[in-house]
């Protein structure tokens, strides 16, 4: 046992430095935020945010240079463990980005709050890295620590107004269901790797592909949803998301209700992809009943909050249903249900954090984020009224803004095979696609047609860096939805390298 | 090599961290009841790991443990948070968010 240890030990591994760059530049940024806190302390408090966002920025630089050596990918390394392929380019993109908008939507929160910002950051670039590996992971061991890397600084994070209760109790909650999601899915993982004596998902993938089923294959499959479906907040698994993400600080709930879902959805998507791809008879019913329940509950509880922030976090449960739709037939379709998600995942990413940055904006002024604060909205802050009304309609799916290709992504992939299942989830996600347009164009009416609630109409001062927030997300909502055919070429080139 | 022993030690620890967690109404008690499970998950993974004589397994429990030590270091800060502020760990009485 030592010596195949040492064999091991001493055999080391060739290391494709290009292509885990965008992971080391942002370890060395996080590293170098920390160590710039520790020197200069308080003095050091107001660069902060720019210095994270160019760290972002920077770990940008080589995800572009590989996406543009197309011809090289996908480069495998660790004997398979570790894969960038266009599929984890355009996601490890989708993260920094998003990572970089949420530090715009954090810079006057936290620094006009009573708050540790500099720690924030730190955690911030921590919980983005671990999204990045998490694209790439192929191996239920970097998998698991990707998905750790992503969840334990959020925990934090969510519980970051320290003498708030509710923001502790947000944080206790989400602490412990994600813990105890983690373990429930550690649990599934190490039945797959007894069944297959391997932990890399090709690996398994051979081992439980023959197409017989055993009770064991099925519970190791179970126990290893589940566990993701705790963290993608699917229903019935979904009661700790409403209470963090009205507990948490606001850009928090953002990062929350996008990045940390897009990672866990990421993990569910390789998972079934790459490990399951025999099992779908197993799969899918769990995936059709989840994603129907998840897309229902979510949009009929969403339609009774009078909190634009539980709104929008029911709203983001139901979007996650349409997301896992396409797992529902991805049997023999492997390839076009991922990038459906994908899809799905960058244009979600970019309303849902534009709505969020518009909320932010007008809690400067309001105070609160009840949606009667919102009437008179268009007297006083036009611009914005005209931006969120965009990302309104994107998140109920009318075109011309982006929210509508995805959707219509969705409804292809489940209708084209023509079978019970796709085509009565299809009527299912369209019946709720009616139920959600309902309260997001309700939400249009107050900003539009109602009087300011006080009569207050002073204008709002919008800070530059919530500007840019509200810029990008608007620009990247449009164009999606006017050029769909970009889109459709960034589908075609998001393929995941299939063993 | 008895295989069966060991994952029926692990399915029932599982299933006690199960209970402890759905049941348990103190904070650091439900910390404590996943960790069962974790160890369960271990207990698991070594077996199989020896079962198929495969190192991977034993490295994955490594890396389970030192995971499960952070996790536990944020969660028992959180809870300590809580109780600072509440004088309490009673997980139920944490319902001023309601779901």
């Amino acid at each position: 046992m030592l010596s195949t240890i040492l064999a091991q030990a001493i055999e080391r591994p060739e290391i494709d430095w290009h292509a885990v760059s965008p992971e080391l530049l942002l370890l060395g940024g996080g590293a170098l935020v920390t160590v710039i806190d520790l020197i200069f302390l308080e003095r050091a408090r107001r660069f902060m945010p720019t210095l994270t966002s160019l760290v972002f920025l920077v770990a940008l630089v080589p995800v572009l240079t590989l996406w543009g050596q197309g011809d090289d990918l996908p480069r495998v390394m660790w004997d398979g463990a570790y894969v960038v392929d266009n599929y984890s380019l355009v996601l490890k993109g989708l993260f920094l980005l998003s990572g970089y908008v949420i530090v715009l939507l954090s810079t006057n929160y936290m620094s006009e709050g009573d708050y540790y910002d500099s720690e924030y950051y730190q955690l911030i670039s921590a919980s983005v890295l671990g999204m990045l590996v998490m694209t790439s992971a192929r191996d239920l061991v970097s998998i698991f620590v990707a998905i750790e890397l992503v969840s334990i600084p959020a925990y934090l994070m969510a519980a970051w107004r320290k003498r708030d209760l509710k923001s502790n109790e947000a944080g206790l909650k989400y602490m412990l269901m994600g813990v105890f999601a983690s373990a429930i899915l550690l649990y599934g993982m190490s039945l797959l790797y007894g069944l297959s004596g391997s932990t890399k998902l090709s690996d398994i993938a051979e081992t439980i592909s023959i197409g017989e089923s055993k009770p064991i294959i099925t519970l190791a499959i179970v126990f290893t949803v589940i566990g993701f479906g705790f963290k993608v907040s699917a229903v019935p698994f979904h009661t700790w998301a409403p209470d963090t993400y009205e507990g948490a600080p606001t850009p928090l709930t953002a990062f929350l209700s996008v990045a940390s879902k897009a990672a866990g959805f990421v993990a569910l998507v390789t998972v079934v992809i790459i490990a399951f791809p025999g099992q779908a008879e197993v799969v899918e019913p769990l995936m059709w009943v989840f994603s129907a329940l998840t897309m229902t509950v979510g949009n009929l509880i969403a339609l009774r909050q009078t909190n634009l922030v539980r709104m929008l976090a029911y709203s983001g449960i139901a979007q996650a249903g349409y997301m896992m739709a396409p797992l529902a037939v991805y049997g023999g379709i492997e390839d076009r249900a991922a990038s459906a998600v994908v899809t799905y995942l960058v244009i979600y990413a970019a309303m849902n954090l534009g709505a969020f940055a518009v909320v932010i904006i007008a809690a400067r002024k309001t105070r609160s984020a009840e949606i009667s604060s919102y009437g008179g909205l268009f007297n006083y802050a036009p611009g914005l009224t005209v931006a969120m009304t965009f990302f309104l309609f994107s998140l109920a799916g009318i075109p011309p803004v982006g929210g509508w290709w995805a959707k219509f992504e969705i409804f292809r992939i489940l209708t084209e095979g023509n079978e019970v299942g796709g085509i009565s989830l299809a009527v299912i996600a369209a019946v709720n696609a009616v139920i959600a347009a309902f309260y997001y164009l309700s939400i249009a009416k107050q900003m539009w047609f109602m009087p300011a609630p006080d009569g207050d109409e002073t204008p709002i001062s919008i800070p530059p860096s919530l500007a840019a927030a509200v810029g990008i997300t608007l620009a990247v909502t449009i164009v999606t939805g006017v050029l769909p055919g970009l889109v459709s070429e960034m589908t075609d080139f998001v393929n995941v390298a299939l063993p | 090599m008895f295989l069966n022993q060991f994952l029926i030690f692990a399915a029932v620890l599982f299933c006690i961290g199960v209970y402890g967690v759905l049941t348990r109404k103190n904070g650091v008690l439900v910390l404590m009841s996943i960790e069962l499970i974790l160890n369960a998950v271990n207990i698991n993974l070594v077996a199989f790991g020896a079962y198929n004589s495969d190192i991977g397994g034993q490295v994955f429990a490594l890396f389970i443990i030192a995971v499960a030590a952070a996790e536990v270091g944020v969660g028992l800060a959180i809870v300590l948070l809580i109780y600072r502020n509440r004088r309490s760990i009673d997980v139920s009485e944490a319902d001023l968010l309601k779901g």
